[in-house]
């Protein structure tokens, strides 16, 4: 195998990583804060994906204001799902938590299909189509422009969460909410404020994939994927989130390239949950992931 | 006159047959099901078939979610195992249907024991994840390992046969998906009241105490999940050699949420329960595909919004069951049963 060949996939591991880092900053995001593993994240971002592409194409709208829609659309989804959906089920056994997500995924997709019907469609153009060259690699302009994305939406995440008053609310909920609730903090505003920004996340995330490789309805198995990069990291564990999105972006391309070849394809899709399979075998809790220990 | 619940020992309360009522609405309910086939027409055989096939399934997954409390997301791997197992045993070693089924179901238990390994370490959340890469990597195999699976062109089975009979119809198949779910039912009704099944309901409310009372957690967690996946595995063999085709299509994510969905709206830790979920979960696509076929005379068109549409009445049954009646189906049953028990007299 050639070695620039080699360079050329890890780089685009790396970059294909930053996206994944901030689908799993979304996940992590309410996690922490509630509690909950938001199993209906691939279809936030297909959803995201999609209004930005119709804001795109059928409104007409430059890049930026369609950008702004989507994400006003994904702070007002967060809003409204937390009161209507998951309020009800606090003190609920972890299955219910998990099925109200799956079943909200179902709805989200079900009513996807009825309006955008399941057909492949290319984003439009919106970065420059040029390939961007490294001198030792050269990645795809849409690759190299999602990762620029990811990672100001992901530092920027960062920044809010540990300097912001809000982020500060957010973090103590996450510490401990009675605690939170007795100094001030509205724990209900922190939770549907958590569900919004998870939901900010997968919607960039959706816009970013959708335009590398087009947009349809199943493009959201990819947030299924990203379980994988939230295990690897710990699934309360940003720094984790970020840091597994690169390793499973490149163990990703790395499967892509040398284990494709051997079983005729489809390696690349099926890798991030070898990964999960293993890690959860030899170290549950993730890189960075709180331990929870519990002997009989 | 009964007005009230009394049980004069622990017996008593363990019958699964309560009252002489319960024996003869049972008895009638019986007697329904074999003169059925004679009544009925092609399609609705099928459906109760596919029930049937639903049915196994879903109480296999309740024993394993329901009354062990470890979430499983990827149940239609099992199937699959089982219904590829049975597929090739029959096609490549042509070993019988009879025989290829307890084996499909044993291949399918084995496969449902590695992947619960995991939920010896982890649980919740975790477990679910790992449940989950499963169904994905089983998936993978089903299309990817062709020389056995012989990938998405699938295996072609014959129809199983007594002596010279063929079971090739609807009707003919009625009577083996028959015979199968009441075994089914009847095995798991009396494992949750046996040693077994209390020890799962223990594990599920709070391990580390059943460990502490004695309860081996090593070995009830993975007999949940051998039995859960040797239903799963029986459902997936009866359900292909019904179907005459296996495919990797027939095993996709969404099965896993269908039979959650069923668990989930028929009633979590009870096996009538499942089979309501079964019925339920079944019939809406039915009367959904009547209902879009009276559309499409008014509003051509209508009918590609069928699958979709499905989507989204199954999530929005299993969001609102969970919010509104958490434990299902089971529990109005019971309390239609209680008020017309003590009617008129409910106070």
């Amino acid at each position: 195998m050639d070695f620039s060949i080699l360079i050329q996939v890890i780089v685009a591991g790396l970059a294909t990583g930053g996206v994944y880092g901030l689908i799993a900053l979304g996940f992590v995001l309410i996690y922490k804060a509630t509690s909950v593993l938001n199993l209906a994240m691939g279809e936030f971002m297909t959803l995201g994906a999609f209004i930005c592409f119709t804001a795109l194409t059928i409104v007409h709208v430059p890049f930026w204001i369609a950008f702004a829609i989507t994400v006003i659309f994904a702070i007002l989804l967060g809003i409204a799902i937390e009161p209507l959906i998951l309020r009800p089920l606090i003190g609920e056994p972890i299955i219910s938590v998990i099925m109200v997500t799956i079943g909200l995924g179902a709805i989200l997709r079900g009513l996807m299909y009825m309006i955008w019907n399941p057909t492949y469609r290319a984003f439009p153009q919106i970065f420059p189509p040029k390939p961007f060259n490294l001198g030792f690699a050269v990645v795809p302009s849409g690759l190299f422009w999602g990762f620029v994305f990811a990672v100001i939406t992901t530092v920027l995440f960062i920044f809010i969460f540990k300097f912001s008053r809000t982020g500060v609310a957010m973090r103590a909920t996450a510490n401990d909410q009675q605690a939170a609730l007795s100094m001030g903090v509205s724990v209900k505003k922190v939770f549907a404020l958590s569900w919004s920004f998870g939901a900010i996340a997968a919607v960039i995330g959706g816009i970013v994939i959708g335009n590398i490789s087009g947009i349809n309805i199943y493009m959201g198995d990819v947030g299924l994927a990203v379980l994988s990069v939230i295990i690897l990291g710990g699934l309360d564990s940003i720094g984790g989130a970020i840091l597994g999105g690169f390793i499973v972006g490149i163990l990703q391309n790395l499967a892509g390239l040398y284990i494709d070849p051997l079983v005729g394809g489809g390696a690349k899709d099926v890798a991030p949950f070898f990964i999960v399979l293993i890690i959860l075998m030899i170290r549950p809790y993730g890189l960075f992931g709180k331990v929870i220990i519990e002997r009989v | 006159m009964r007005c009230g619940d009394y049980k004069e020992n622990y017996i008593k309360d363990e019958e699964i047959f309560q009252s002489r009522f319960v024996k003869f609405w049972l008895a009638l309910f019986f007697i329904f099901l074999i003169v059925f086939p004679f009544i009925a027409n092609a399609h609705m055989l099928y459906v109760s078939n596919i029930i049937g096939f639903a049915v196994i399934g879903a109480v296999g997954l309740n024993l394993l979610t329901g009354f062990t409390g470890q979430i499983s997301l990827g149940h239609a791997a099992f199937v699959g195992v089982g219904a590829y197992a049975s597929a090739i045993l029959i096609t490549r070693l042509g070993i019988s249907f009879w025989l290829s089924i307890p084996l499909a179901g044993l291949v399918s238990a084995l496969a449902g024991m590695i992947i619960g390994i995991p939920s010896l370490r982890v649980k919740g959340l975790y477990l679910c994840i790992a449940t989950l890469a499963a169904q994905f990597i089983f998936g993978f195999i089903f299309v990817h390992w062709e020389s056995m699976t012989k990938g998405i062109t699938g295996i072609h089975i014959p129809p199983p046969q007594i002596g010279g009979f063929q079971f090739s119809t609807e009707k003919d198949f009625y009577w083996i998906t028959l015979v199968f779910v009441v075994l089914g039912v009847g095995y798991a009704r009396n494992l949750v009241r046996s040693k077994m099944g209390r020890a799962f309901v223990a594990i599920r409310d709070r391990d580390l105490a059943a460990e502490i009372i004695g309860i081996n957690l090593f070995r009830y967690k993975l007999s949940a999940f051998a039995i859960s996946s040797f239903y799963a595995g029986v459902s997936g063999a009866l359900w292909v050699s019904f179907l005459k085709v296996v495919t990797p299509d027939h095993f996709p994510f969404t099965l896993c949420i269908q039979y959650l969905a069923m668990v989930i709206v028929g009633g979590l830790g009870s096996v009538i329960g499942s089979i309501f979920g079964a019925i339920f979960m079944t019939l809406i696509p039915e009367v959904l595909n009547v209902m879009a076929e009276n559309a499409k005379n008014y509003m051509p068109g209508m009918e590609h919004l069928l699958i979709p549409f499905k989507d989204v009445v199954f999530g929005f049954l299993i969001v609102s069951f969970l919010i509104f009646e958490p434990r299902g189906l089971a529990e109005i049953w019971n309390r239609i049963k209680k008020f017309f028990t003590l009617w008129p007299f409910s106070y």
